[in-house]
């Protein structure tokens, strides 16, 4: 604290400031809104503050520009199309993005069905029944599964978990359930139900840190009532989850939002192939991933721009898809202040 | 003392199976962590040694190392900081100090949304504005793909940070006369520098992982760096080229340097634990 302000002492005195702040003169009607202190020092710092967040809101429409622009030869061509072709041939010039929407869809909704109950579970356990000495170590171990990289996630992913689905999950899964369509196919360890299983570990932390949030942030008042009525301490439970819907249902489409734009880890068990098959075990490939494998080899304009256009509605969807869930979230954290930070 | 009537036993026998499940939930979770970090610790250590660390990339069968890709990922992780903290610390002090009006309204929802907008979308955004304009890749476009990731967690952990600094810090400086720019730069941001020092560090733990927006900005390179303008190697991109290669001595280069960008993740997070401990 005393270094800092240290320096700041050196350029406090109005006066050394005041020259150069001239060029804002023209502006002396704004300058009285943007401070109604009337202090230069104060104008010339609020505006670069401004500046700053006013960069932030610039990013994000050069963002949406330039996807879009960058995007219009393949919407000009293909139109609304586009979404529902399912025929992506460079060689041919056609593409279409549905088995990228497909499988995008189908891995991210294998994640959400394992990690939604693993993430309800460990958040509970560690808001409701875990003492406290023990809930902050665990707590810093699961926020540690998040901080591990896309890539290393997929390191593991080719060489841990898909030999051992391919050995001791898949066969028996075929065996038993093999009238389904949904586990028939040659059996290979890569696939949409390994690209499902690396994204549901991925999204964990992600969803259980946000109802963590959540579950705190309902008020004692409610468990305190349910325990009085003779609530036992499951019941006790599902009147906080009641409580705290709303919110557990924002860090579930959070982690919606995560599942779908995850690239790397994805990119590497899924297998890779444009194809929309019902069955879990035969390769797939995500939006993201076919972004990530081929952008760089995209010679044709019209590759790249059907490449920069599945990037575009990647990022509308993301977009709404956060926004939403920021949105239930908040109308249950709000409450309680300092919260929402933990992703 | 009263016998519980049967609906009773059941509804405490629920209650207990319930309370293992989730236990069971988090035994999990906290398996897999392990079982991971074994995997990473046990295959890395195998192929890691001195020489490993300062070669530069060779072919199949000649050994060589990621020296290049360590200090890639430096110069990468410099340019996203240069970039990317202050403005990030910027933004969060205005939603901080002046995050009343629409305008912040709307740059907090940005900042919040940004965060979870998929890192390849960032990559495709500035390869189409930095790299399409300089016509080739290079490491100046992936820092600054990176520094755009960055921003947004910057901006957030400062602000809640500022937040947490107490009111009567402000009001005694804003009572000894002293401007509004100067309360918050001489009191409010030292009192939070520690809070805002965590934030950064995390935001560098998170990129320093990023492999996605580095594939079509900073591209990768068999060499070390010599300047910005070229493309760079980064120990990430390195990890996965080896890691989707057919080469096994590849494969266990990929577990080296998984294991060395581990643990530069891995102290980070421990670090900023230790130190978020002593204050809060």
């Amino acid at each position: 604290m005393k270094g800092k302000s240290k320096k700041v002492k050196g350029k406090s005195e109005e006066g050394k400031i005041f020259p150069f702040a001239f060029f804002l003169l023209p502006f002396s009607g704004w300058r009285r809104r943007l401070s109604p202190t009337g202090n230069t020092g104060d104008t010339i710092f609020r505006a670069v503050m401004f500046a700053a967040a006013l960069f932030v809101l610039l990013i994000v429409i050069a963002m949406i520009a330039a996807l879009a622009s960058h995007s219009t030869l393949s919407i000009r061509q293909f139109g609304f199309g586009f979404l529902t072709s399912r025929e992506w041939n460079p060689v041919k010039d056609q593409f279409g993005a549905l088995a990228f929407i497909y499988g995008t869809v189908a891995s991210s909704l294998i994640a959400l069905l394992i990690s939604v109950p693993l993430s309800l579970g460990i958040a509970i356990f560690l808001v409701e029944q875990a003492p406290h000495y023990l809930a902050r170590p665990i707590t810093f171990l699961i926020e540690l599964l998040a901080a591990i990289p896309s890539v290393v996630y997929g390191l593991w992913g080719i060489f841990v978990l898909a030999p051992f689905l391919r050995v001791h999950v898949e066969p028996p899964l075929a065996r038993w359930f093999g009238w389904l369509p949904l586990f028939q196919g040659p059996i290979t360890g890569i696939g949409l139900l390994t690209g499902g299983i690396i994204l549901a570990i991925m999204v964990t932390p992600i969803i259980s840190a946000v109802v963590r949030d959540v579950l705190s942030a309902v008020p004692n008042t409610q468990r305190e009532a349910a325990l009085a009525l003779g609530a036992t301490k499951w019941e006790t439970t599902l009147v906080v989850l009641v409580n705290g819907a709303p919110g557990i249902a924002g860090a579930v489409i959070l982690g919606l939002g995560r599942a779908i734009g995850e690239t790397m880890a994805v990119t590497m068990v899924i297998g890779n192939r444009p194809e929309i098959s019902p069955s879990l075990f035969q390769p797939s490939y995500t939006l993201a991933s076919v972004i990530a494998n081929e952008f760089t080899e995209a010679t044709a304009d019209i590759y790249l721009s059907s490449l920069v256009e599945l990037g575009l509605i990647l990022f509308l969807v993301t977009f709404v898809v956060n926004a939403v869930a920021r949105l239930l979230v908040w109308r249950v954290t709000r409450r309680t202040a300092g919260v929402g930070m933990a992703v | 003392m009263r016998t519980l009537s049967r609906t009773d036993r059941t509804r405490r026998a629920a209650s207990g199976v319930m309370t293992m499940l989730t236990a069971l939930c988090t035994f999990v979770a906290v398996g897999i962590l392990l079982i991971i970090l074994s995997y990473i610790a046990m295959r890395g250590l195998g192929a890691l040694n001195l020489r490993f660390l300062v070669d530069t990339p060779r072919p199949v069968g000649e050994g060589g190392g990621i020296g290049n890709a360590i200090v890639g990922s430096a110069v990468l992780l410099l340019l996203s900081c240069v970039v990317g903290i202050p403005l990030g610390i910027a933004t969060g002090v205005y939603l901080s100090e002046y995050g009343g009006g629409m305008f912040a309204g709307v740059v907090r929802f940005l900042v919040d949304t940004l965060t979870g907008i998929p890192s390849i979308v960032t990559g495709v955004f500035v390869y189409a504005v930095v790299v399409l304009r300089m016509k080739h890749f290079s490491a100046m476009a992936g820092g600054i793909a990176l520094a755009l990731i960055m921003i947004p967690i910057v901006a957030r952990t400062t602000e809640e940070m500022i937040r947490l600094v107490p009111h009567s810090l402000r009001e005694g400086a804003l009572a000894l006369g002293a401007p509004q720019w100067r309360v918050t730069l001489g009191v409010i941001i030292p009192a939070a520098a520690s809070g805002i020092a965590t934030g950064a560090m995390l935001a560098i733990a998170r990129v320093s992982g990023e492999t996605a927006p580095l594939l079509f900005t900073a591209f990768g390179s068999r060499f070390f760096p010599r300047n910005l303008n070229e493309p760079i190697a980064s120990l990430t991109v390195q990890i996965y080229n080896y890691a989707i290669s057919p080469y096994d001595e590849w494969h266990a280069q990929a577990w080296a340097a998984t294991l060395v960008l581990m643990t530069l993740i891995l102290s980070i997070n421990i670090l900023v634990r230790f130190l978020t401990r002593q204050k809060f």
